[in-house]
């Protein structure tokens, strides 16, 4: 082991990745698997045509609870926090002041004054700051329970029937993104209807103790029927087919929620938030950029994160998230182009290792599971 | 994983001499392992020419492209034309189905090649 890969911080199921024989790297300081011995096209066409099952110990987990909790989550975000029903998620974002992202998250309504915030693993100790810097005033406490906490993902059409043997908690009537509590393999979890695949299927939290002893139980219900462990490399295909925004890419501290197509999750009537003014300002001038799906023309042009979209040979925008599609069959991406550039039908060009390659531009998302 | 009879880069390519002054060019098992599944290999044309390590081309996995360098001073003499349809084959049989293409040696072979022993070295070095 190198001392850098010491330092890296583990998931309670880093063990179980290992006996798996997965590859693992560093994703955000996080000692991660990438893929399992199977490998990303196989992994990636089991969450669509079976299941798979992600280890997302790493997300972090911010409890806020409290007489203030409604109104500080309401001041942190830019959805209808008070429109959650108990027991109902919503995905929304931490904004600056001027609309961009701190980090794009999920709320869930514990109760009328108790919320679970959980954040993308890499902001987490600065998302945990943002909410206590701005907690003051407000009645309410806030926690951490990122440490304490393990969570794993089961995603794809096999799901329900994996998950409900293992559980007395009916799920069918579980709604998408909604979530309930109940024992999974007689471990006490949150159970949530929600994912980062496209697909049907839960994400189960539960003490970081109890963790491995939960995958365990998962992978042995669902090995017979198909289900495979599945990695980071396969998360990053699948929601980029389903246009899912991923900080650092789609989403970061220079563009606003706004130009990144995540209107539908800013409530300007809902009253006052962070990032409210800069966003109605926005709203009322002509948008510069615009986030496009494409996909390019020729099979071996494949473009990948952060290349340049160029015109004339000048730089005019840039791809965010690119790769080949498993699912699709097609080289796609995502990128920020001009306005007047950002037509379904209409042509861009991407500079790939120094050459100028034809993209069209197609309508996103890529892919839509059929309900 | 490190056959005998082939000559190692440092960037993970091998070279098969045939002793009829050709050889046959292609990627390690342990860089088609770094790469995961392999979707496209974009390769030269018949009749250009490369000098030692300069860029013939580039293999393209799910995740990521890597260039794929010359390991010795060498024209094209043919392609491996499966790989368009099967890519595949680089990470089943990188040593054999997978080969990327056949070449005709100028002058002597590149001073740095490495044997099987030296590059297994290499490689149990960058793995740890």
């Amino acid at each position: 082991m190198s001392t850098v890969a010491a330092e890296l911080k583990k998931t309670p199921l880093n063990a179980a990745h290992r006996a798996l024989n997965a590859k693992m790297v560093d994703f955000g300081g996080w000692d991660m698997p990438v893929q399992y011995p199977a490998g990303i096209l196989a992994e990636h066409e089991a969450v669509r045509t079976k299941a798979g099952l992600f280890d997302v110990s790493h997300m972090g987990e911010i409890r806020v609870k409290g007489p203030g909790a409604l109104a500080l989550v309401e001041h942190l975000t830019p959805n209808a926090v008070s429109k959650l029903a108990i027991g109902q998620v919503h995905y929304t974002a931490f904004l600056y002041e001027n609309g961009t992202f701190v980090d794009d998250l999920l709320v869930y309504r514990e109760g009328e004054q108790e919320f679970l915030l959980v954040v993308n693993a890499g902001n987490s100790d600065k998302d945990f700051a943002w909410v206590q810097q701005h907690a003051k005033g407000f009645d309410c406490t806030v926690v951490n329970e990122s440490p304490a906490t393990g969570q794993i993902a089961l995603q794809g059409p096999l799901s329900v029937g994996i998950l409900q043997p293992l559980t007395k908690t009916p799920l069918e009537p579980i709604g998408y993104y909604f979530f309930t509590h109940g024992e999974v393999a007689g471990i006490k979890c949150l159970i949530s209807r929600t994912g980062y695949t496209g697909e049907d299927g839960f994400e189960l939290y539960c003490a970081a103790d109890d963790t491995e002893k939960l995958w365990n139980a998962v992978m042995a219900a669902g090995t017979p029927k198909g289900l495979l462990p599945a990695g980071l490399g396969c998360r990053n295909t699948l929601r980029l087919e389903c246009k899912m925004a991923l900080y650092g890419h789609e989403i970061d501290d220079t563009i606003h929620a706004l130009e990144a197509g995540l209107a539908w999750i800013v409530k300007l009537d809902k009253g006052d938030f962070i990032g409210r003014d800069a966003l109605l300002a926005a709203k009322a001038a002509p948008a510069p950029r615009k986030l496009v799906g494409f996909k390019t023309l020729e099979k071996r042009d494949i473009a990948r994160d952060h290349m340049p979209v160029v015109q004339d040979g000048k730089q005019v925008g840039f791809v965010t998230s690119a790769a080949p599609s498993p699912t699709c069959g097609i080289n796609l991406g995502l990128a920020y182009v001009p306005t007047e550039q950002a037509k379904v039908g209409g042509r861009i060009q991407i500079e790939i290792r120094g050459r100028a390659v034809d993209a069209e531009i197609i309508p996103t998302p890529f892919y839509k599971r059929q309900k | 994983m490190f056959p005998a009879d082939l000559k190692y880069t440092k960037d993970h390519e091998w070279l098969k001499p045939m002793g009829d002054g050709t050889a046959l060019v292609g990627i390690t098992h342990y860089a088609q392992d770094a790469l995961g599944d392999v979707v496209f290999v974009d390769l030269p044309e018949a009749g250009e020419a490369f000098g030692t390590g300069e860029e013939f081309g580039t293999v393209e996995s799910v995740k990521t492209v890597s260039e794929l360098n010359m390991p010795s001073e060498a024209e094209i003499l043919e392609v491996n034309a499966a790989l368009a349809d099967h890519p595949e084959a680089v990470n089943e049989d990188p040593y054999g189905k997978g080969w990327m293409v056949k070449v005709r040696l100028k002058g002597a072979l590149a001073a740095d090649l490495m044997d099987a022993k030296a590059y297994e070295a290499l490689v149990s070095a960058e793995s740890h």
